[in-house]
C-alpha cells in the first residue's frame, strides 16, 4: 500500500522527539550519581512509576501488534492481552514488595542480595542482556514500519532516527529521562486511544465502512455453471480449473487487459466466484500489488461485515452503539475475514488473500489463529504453553523490574503495579475494540497488519492518524529506551563493577552505563536492520518465553524456598535460558526461517515454557540439594 | 560491590504477613486463568455459547482483567492496613 505522508504528522513527530530530547538534557543535570542514573534517585512518585510502567510494557507488539492481530484473527489476538495483563498479577502478589526490597539498580542485584555469588552475576547479567536483545529487535523493526507512512522515509532511516533518539536519551539521563518520557507516552497512549475507541462507537458498525470520506471498495462477485462458464460478459479465462490455480481454488480472469484473481466457491448449479487480491513476487524480488506496482495504487484496504444483524434483524448500519451493543452486534453478524493461499507460477510466488465469511460469535472466541478445535495434543500443548509463558514472563523482564527500584518504598512499589494494572487493564480492553474496528471499517493492509491501529485512526481524519502514528513511534521510543537501560545496567553494573570487580567511583559508575548505552543502541539500529521484515509479535513472545524460563523461577524460588543455594539459582538461569533458546532455534516457525519445511523440524511445537519453566524450577531444586553445604540460613523474603 | 535498595528502607514488620497473602491471593487468580486456558484448550465450542448478551469467551475476557484489578485493590487494601497496623 501507499500512504501519503501528512505535514501535521511529521510536524508532530518532530515536536516529540524534540520534547523528550529537551527533557533529557534537562534531567541530566540531576543524574551524576549511580543512583541517579540507574534509579532514578529511587524518588520517583508511585502513580507516574505505575504510569511509566504501562508506558514501558504497552510497546509495539501490543498496540501495533495485537491490534493487527485482532484485526486478521478476532478473539486470538486479544488472548495475547488477556495474558499479557494476567503476568502482572504474578509482579504485584509475589515479585514487586521483594524486588525493591532487595535489588538496587538491576534485577541481578536481587537474586544475588543474600550470595554475592560471581556465577549469579555473570548468569544473570547475560540472561538480562540476551531478553534485552530479543525485545530489542521488534521494537526497532516497528520503528522501521512505522516510518514509512509517517515520513516516507525508508526503513532503515526509522530505525537509525529511533536508535539515535534513545541512545541520546538514555546517555544524557538513565532512567530519570526514561521515566518521564515513558510517563507521558503511557498517559497519551491510554487517552488517544481512548478517542480513537470513542470514535469507533460513535460511527457504529455498518456494510459499507467509510474510510475517510472515501467509499470503500465494491468487491464483485460472478456466477459460472459446472463448466465453468461465465455469466456476466467481458471476462475472457486466463487460467482455469486445470492451472495450478484451479488446483488451489481459484482462477485467473481477464477484463479489459487486466487480470484478476478469483475464490472458486462450489454451489448447487455451478460456482460462484468472489474478487482476491494478490501479490506475485518476481524471480528478481520486485512485488506487484494485484498485477501493478504498489505506486498504483491497486491493491487497497480492506475489512468488512458482510450481514449485519441487531436484534435478529438485518440492516445495513447501526448508527452510534455503546461498547457491549457493538460487540453483540459483531456477535449476530457475518464478518470477512481474509484467508492467504501461495501458488508457485514458473519463477513468480503469488500470495492470495481470499474472502472468507465467518460468524462473529466464530471471530469472538478463540481457535481462530491458535489451533484449538480438533486439536492434536501438540497443538493443544503449543497453545499452553504459549499461555504460561504471557502469564509467567512479565514479572521476569529485566526492563520492567528496574522500575521497582526507582520508587522511594515497598508500599509505592505496590501501588505503583496497582496503577499499571488499571492502565494496561484498561488499555487491553481497548484494544479489542481497536482490533475489531479496523477489522470491520475496511482498513486492513493485508500485506502488513501492524499498521491496522494507525490506519484506524486514518479513517477518522488526518489528524487523529497523526496523533495517533506519532505516539505508535513515541511507543517505540519508550520501550526502547527502557531496554537499553537495563541492558546498559547488566554490562556496567552487574558485570564490569560486580562480576569483574572493577573499581570505579560514582561518576566513573555513570560513565560506564552511558558508554553501554551507546554501544548497546549501535547493536540495536544494527540489528533493527537485518531483521526488516520481521513481525513485531515474533520475538515478542520468544523474549516473554525466555525471560519466564531463565529467571522467574530463580527469583520465586529465592524468595520462597529457604534452601535455595547460589549454585542452585545459577544453574536455573543457565538451564533456562538454554532449554527455552534451544527448544526455539528448533522450533517450526525457526525451520521456515531456514528454508526447511516445519514439519520437519525435530520438535513440532514453536513455545517453549511448558518444557522450559519445569526444567529451570527442576535444575534450582536438584542443583541446590547437592550444595546444600553452601545455604546461606534465612532466605531473601524474611530479611524485612 | 553494593547490593541492596538504592534508597534507604525502614524496617517493615508486616512483609510476612503481605507474603502470605500475596501467595494466596496469587494461587486464586492462578486457578481462575487455568481454568479459562484449559477450557480454551479442551473445549473451545463452549467459548462461543452466549452468556449476557456475548459470547462466553468475551465475558470470561473481561472477567479476567476485571478480577486483576478487583484484587489488586483488594490486596492493596489489606496490605495498607496491615502496614498501619505493625509499623506505627
Amino acid at each position: 500500500m501507499i500512504y501519503t505522508q501528512s505535514p501535521l504528522a511529521i510536524g508532530l513527530f518532530c515536536f516529540f522527539v524534540l520534547f523528550v530530547l529537551g527533557l533529557s538534557f534537562y534531567l541530566a543535570k540531576r543524574t551524576s550519581s549511580a543512583e541517579g542514573y540507574y534509579a532514578a534517585g529511587g524518588q520517583i512518585h508511585w502513580a507516574t512509576n505505575g504510569i511509566a510502567f504501562a508506558g514501558d510494557y504497552l510497546s509495539a507488539a501490543s498496540f501495533l501488534g495485537i491490534c493487527g492481530m485482532i484485526a486478521t484473527a478476532g478473539y486470538d489476538g486479544w488472548m495475547y492481552s488477556i495474558g499479557y495483563l494476567a503476568g502482572w498479577i504474578v509482579a504485584l502478589f509475589l515479585v514487586a514488595e521483594p524486588m525493591k526490597r532487595l535489588g538496587k539498580y538491576t534485577f541481578t542485584d536481587a537474586l544475588d542480595s543474600k550470595f554475592n555469588s560471581k556465577s549469579i552475576q555473570l548468569m544473570a547479567a547475560i540472561s538480562t542482556l540476551l531478553v534485552s536483545v530479543f525485545y530489542l529487535i521488534p521494537q526497532m523493526v516497528g520503528a522501521g514500519v512505522l516510518v514509512q507512512p509517517l515520513l516516507g522515509l525508508p526503513h532503515w532511516v526509522g530505525v537509525c532516527i529511533v536508535g539515535v533518539v534513545v541512545t541520546l536519551i538514555v546517555a544524557t539521563a538513565g532512567m530519570a529521562s526514561t521515566t518521564y518520557v515513558q510517563f507521558f507516552k503511557g498517559a497519551l497512549l491510554l487517552i488517544m486511544s481512548t478517542v480513537v475507541v470513542i470514535s469507533v462507537l460513535f460511527r457504529g458498525l455498518s456494510t459499507t465502512p467509510e474510510n475517510n470520506g472515501q467509499p470503500y471498495h465494491d468487491f464483485k462477485t460472478l456466477h459460472a455453471d459446472s463448466s465453468l462458464t461465465l455469466v456476466e460478459e467481458g471476462y475472457t479465462m486466463v487460467a482455469g480449473l486445470d492451472s495450478e490455480f484451479g488446483e488451489a481454488g481459484f482462477v485467473k480472469l481477464a477484463k479489459d487487459g487486466q487480470e484478476s484473481i478469483w475464490h472458486l466457491i462450489k454451489t448447487e448449479t455451478g460456482y460462484t466466484l468472489e474478487e482476491a487480491l494478490y501479490v506475485t513476487k518476481l524471480a528478481d524480488g520486485t512485488k506487484l500489488f494485484n498485477g501493478a506496482p504498489a505506486e498504483d495504487g491497486k491493491f487497497f484496504p480492506v475489512g468488512h461485515i458482510r450481514e449485519l444483524r441487531v436484534n435478529g434483524e438485518e440492516v445495513t448500519a447501526t448508527g452510534a452503539v455503546g461498547p457491549f451493543a457493538y460487540l453483540s452486534a459483531l456477535k449476530d453478524s457475518t464478518i470477512v475475514l481474509w484467508g492467504k493461499k501461495y501458488i508457485k507460477q514458473g519463477d513468480n510466488t503469488l500470495t492470495i488473500y481470499y474472502q472468507k465469511p465467518t460468524p462473529g460469535s466464530r471471530v469472538l472466541r478463540p481457535g481462530l489463529k491458535f489451533k484449538v478445535d480438533n486439536a492434536t495434543g501438540l497443538q493443544k500443548f503449543n497453545f499452553m504453553s504459549l499461555m504460561l509463558a504471557l502469564f509467567c514472563g512479565t514479572a521476569a523482564l529485566p526492563h520492567i523490574l528496574i522500575r521497582y527500584y526507582t520508587v522511594p518504598s515497598q508500599a509505592a512499589a505496590r501501588k505503583s503495579t496497582i496503577v499499571a494494572i488499571a492502565a494496561i487493564g484498561f488499555f487491553y480492553i481497548l484494544t479489542l475494540f481497536l482490533g475489531m474496528g479496523a477489522m470491520t471499517n475496511g482498513v486492513i493492509n493485508l500485506t502488513d497488519n501492524n499498521m491496522s491501529a494507525p490506519l484506524l485512526a486514518l479513517s477518522f481524519g488526518v489528524i487523529l492518524f497523526a496523533v495517533i502514528s506519532s505516539l505508535a513511534f513515541a511507543t517505540v521510543l519508550g520501550t526502547v529506551s527502557g531496554l537499553i537501560v537495563a541492558a546498559s545496567g547488566a554490562i556496567a553494573h552487574d558485570l564490569m563493577d560486580n562480576f569483574m570487580g572493577m573499581q570505579m567511583t560514582d561518576r566513573g559508575k555513570v560513565r560506564a552505563g552511558k558508554i553501554s548505552a551507546v554501544v548497546i543502541g549501535c547493536i540495536a539500529i544494527y540489528l533493527g536492520i537485518v531483521f526488516e521484515g520481521m513481525n513485531v509479535s515474533f520475538l515478542v513472545g520468544w523474549a516473554f518465553a525466555v525471560a519466564a524460563s531463565a529467571n522467574l523461577p530463580a527469583i520465586l524460588m529465592l524468595l520462597f524456598w529457604s534452601k535455595t543455594t547460589a549454585r542452585g539459582v545459577a544453574a536455573s538461569i543457565f538451564v533456562g535460558l538454554v532449554s527455552s533458546l534451544g527448544l526455539i532455534l528448533v522450533s517450526p516457525d525457526m525451520w521456515v526461517r531456514y528454508g526447511k519445511l516445519p514439519a520437519d523440524a525435530p520438535v513440532q511445537f514453536n513455545s517453549p515454557a511448558l518444557i522450559s519453566i519445569p526444567l529451570s524450577f527442576l535444575a534450582l531444586v536438584i542443583i541446590s540439594m547437592m550444595t546444600q553445604k553452601d545455604v546461606i540460613k534465612g532466605h531473601a523474603n524474611s530479611e524485612a | 560491590m553494593g547490593h541492596g535498595p538504592a534508597v534507604k528502607l525502614g524496617k517493615d514488620n508486616a512483609a510476612a504477613y503481605k507474603t502470605r497473602l500475596g501467595v494466596k491471593m496469587f494461587a486464586v487468580y492462578t486457578i481462575v486463568y487455568a481454568t479459562f486456558v484449559i477450557l480454551n484448550t479442551t473445549n473451545p465450542k463452549m467459548m462461543e455459547s452466549i452468556v449476557l448478551g456475548q459470547t462466553a469467551a468475551v465475558i470470561w475476557g473481561f472477567g479476567l482483567i476485571a478480577l486483576a484489578l478487583i484484587m489488586a485493590f483488594i490486596y492493596n487494601r489489606l496490605c495498607t492496613k496491615a502496614e498501619q497496623q505493625m509499623n506505627s
